[in-house]
């Protein structure tokens, strides 16, 4: 918690303009300065984009999660359903194959609004083809598969679309993979922030019966759970984190598969009640941290924070994995 | 109740039951034909040789699959019409090949029995806990409940699954194959366990297995599975009658009604 905070404040605090930490504060708490571009960029740039980085990560870490514990598989995060390639999908075909729209659209098609619309239309209709199958498979690992193949097809549209397509366009689609938490305004925010207060809820209503899963899906039905209800659900909740955080801040990976399995290794409890507050502050941590090293500090520029969050964050997983030597799943 | 259904005292009751698998081609029939009743108190071992249907019978009965025809009662009501919920405060399982958390330390896996009956955050009231404690002390894990369960051996942990089971405070307990991958002093002694168990809570016991010699010395009633038939008495009752005698090919095990066990039948030559 106390982590968090100063994460929190120097990742307010850093950045190409670097902003003395108690001058930060004082903003915060509402004090006028006399540096009044501070405060702009204070209000208007880093708080949106702390803020981000707190939802997106600890959204993306409580998906994976669930997914982890719906599957009973450690190698489960917030994509196996295939969202985020759904989300690139979308993004593609509209940076991509923009040569098709533009005329019609005009400029329309590069503004960050069509992106987030084009991102979000491609994760939601491949969650509703991943909940359709849910109702029609019984078999929680065959939706496994499933999501594994809706992925793997999605992605190879996305090839064929990047082969045909040009240099030009071609950026702008690997610069939207890299992943930004930067590029929102606070309207957005707002948006991102009511979208991880209902996938929260959603992930609340199940948490008594992802205890009982930990068991096996017979025995969870046998103490009463209803089991399709609740795959739904936890699909629904975790299609809206990895939903809404891909249409924001593109796809951004390794969180939501590793902070599930730092979190156990340090708080060595498979109770839900217990890991998903320590998840929720753990993945908005790491966001928050990877954040701050993708500013470089003390320089003008930003890495992509999808390497960043690799990058930073594989070596400590495999570092905890074999200090610990045994997975705790 | 109607006047067709007749109000008894037994806990479980199979009328015409069959059972198998169906699917929109086809239906399997595995079994027809299957009566009994178990009353409180009693435990019943379900016997036959592999692939006769025992796994189908008891994934029936617990509501895993439906059955073909015929009616389960469960405490008098209908299994069919009972919602997860309700059947989960009559009905416990012990399963042995579903793949279970071992990062859950015993206590916490037997608290979860109490899931039926917790709230939608599954806090445990005091009554809960008196329960799960209860469970820990009858399987006699309590110097353990707070390892985690992959410090336990094969024996322990089928242990902490019985106690999860007890905990959830049902009248009827069905059990998968409770003593494989135990060796025979604790085969023994689960089987000697679940006896203590049904004898001291008048609950009713439906286990799975393979240790016929075992079942026939423990148990009150036996259900056999043979070839689609379905025999159900008494241990004595059903030796008399002579139906272990073709329960497995005469060439290598034969039934000794003296001993009133298998036993393996040593070539001489």
């Amino acid at each position: 918690m106390v982590l968090l905070l100063i994460g929190i404040g120097l990742s307010l605090s850093l950045g190409s303009v670097s902003i003395p930490i108690d001058e930060v504060l004082k903003i915060l708490l509402g004090v006028t300065i006399e540096n009044s571009t501070w405060d702009y960029i204070i209000v208007n740039y880093r708080l949106p984009k702390t803020l981000t980085a707190l939802l997106i990560g600890s959204g993306l870490a409580i998906s994976g999660l669930l997914m982890q514990t719906l599957f009973r598989n450690p190698l489960a995060g917030p994509y196996v359903l295939g969202l985020s390639s759904g989300a690139s999908l979308g993004v593609a075909i509209l940076l991509m194959g923009a040569g098709l729209f533009s005329g019609i659209f005009g400029e329309f098609v590069f503004s960050k609004w069509s992106i987030i619309l084009a991102a979000s239309l491609g994760s939601v209709l491949v969650m509703l083809a991943v909940l359709a199958t849910a109702q029609k498979v019984k078999d929680t690992m065959t939706l496994l598969i499933i999501g594994l193949m809706v992925a793997s097809l999605t992605s190879a549209v996305v090839s064929v679309l990047a082969y045909f397509s040009n240099a030009e366009e071609l950026q702008l689609y690997i610069f939207w993979s890299f992943g930004s938490l930067g590029n929102l305004a606070w309207g957005e925010v707002g948006l991102l922030s009511f979208c991880w207060l209902i996938g929260l809820g959603l992930a609340l209503g199940c948490l008594k019966n992802l205890n009982a899963l930990l068991l096996g899906e017979n025995y969870a039905k046998s103490m009463g759970v209803k089991l399709n209800r609740n795959r739904i659900l936890i699909i629904l909740s975790t299609a809206i984190f990895a939903g809404s955080a891909t249409a924001f801040a593109g796809p951004i990976a390794f969180v939501g598969l590793a902070v599930p399995h730092l979190v156990r290794q340090l708080v060595t409890s498979n109770d839900h009640k217990i890991l998903l507050p320590n998840i929720i502050f753990g993945g908005a941590f790491l966001m928050v941290l990877c954040d701050i090293i993708a500013q470089l500090p003390g320089s003008d520029s930003t890495l992509p924070i999808n390497a960043v969050t690799s990058i930073f964050g594989a070596p400590v997983v495999i570092w905890l994995l074999v200090r610990k030597r045994k997975l705790k799943f | 109740m109607s006047s067709k259904a007749k109000f008894t005292s037994s806990i479980l009751t199979a009328n015409s039951l069959s059972i198998g698998y169906k699917d929109k081609r086809e239906t399997i029939e595995i079994a027809s034909q299957i009566n009994f009743e178990i009353q409180p108190g009693e435990l019943v071992a379900l016997i036959g040789i592999n692939g006769s249907g025992k796994s189908t019978l008891l994934k029936t009965l617990s509501g895993i699959i439906p059955a073909l025809t015929g009616d389960i009662l469960i405490d008098n009501a209908s299994i069919s019409s009972l919602q997860n919920k309700d059947l989960a405060s009559k009905q416990s399982l012990v399963l042995t090949n579903e793949i279970v958390s071992k990062q859950l330390s015993v206590f916490e896996l037997v608290a979860l029995g109490r899931h039926p009956y917790t709230n939608w955050l599954g806090h445990l009231s005091q009554k809960d806990l008196n329960h799960v404690d209860e469970a820990i002390k009858q399987v006699g894990l309590l110097q353990n409940q707070h390892k985690t369960c992959d410090a336990l051996s094969d024996g322990q942990f089928q242990k902490v699954l019985i106690a999860r089971a007890l905990a959830q405070n049902t009248p009827l307990i069905l059990m998968d194959e409770p003593t494989t991958h135990l060796d025979m002093y604790h085969k023994a002694y689960v089987l000697q366990l679940l006896k203590s168990i049904v004898k001291r809570s008048q609950k009713s016991i439906l286990y799975a297995s393979h240790e016929i010699n075992l079942a026939l010395q423990l148990c009150d009633k036996i259900i056999l599975i043979d070839q689609g038939k379905v025999t159900y008495g008494r241990p004595s009752d059903l030796i008399q009658k002579g139906t272990f005698n073709s329960l497995f090919p005469k060439d290598l095990i034969v039934f000794d009604e003296i001993s009133q066990s298998f036993r393996m039948k040593i070539s001489t030559d």
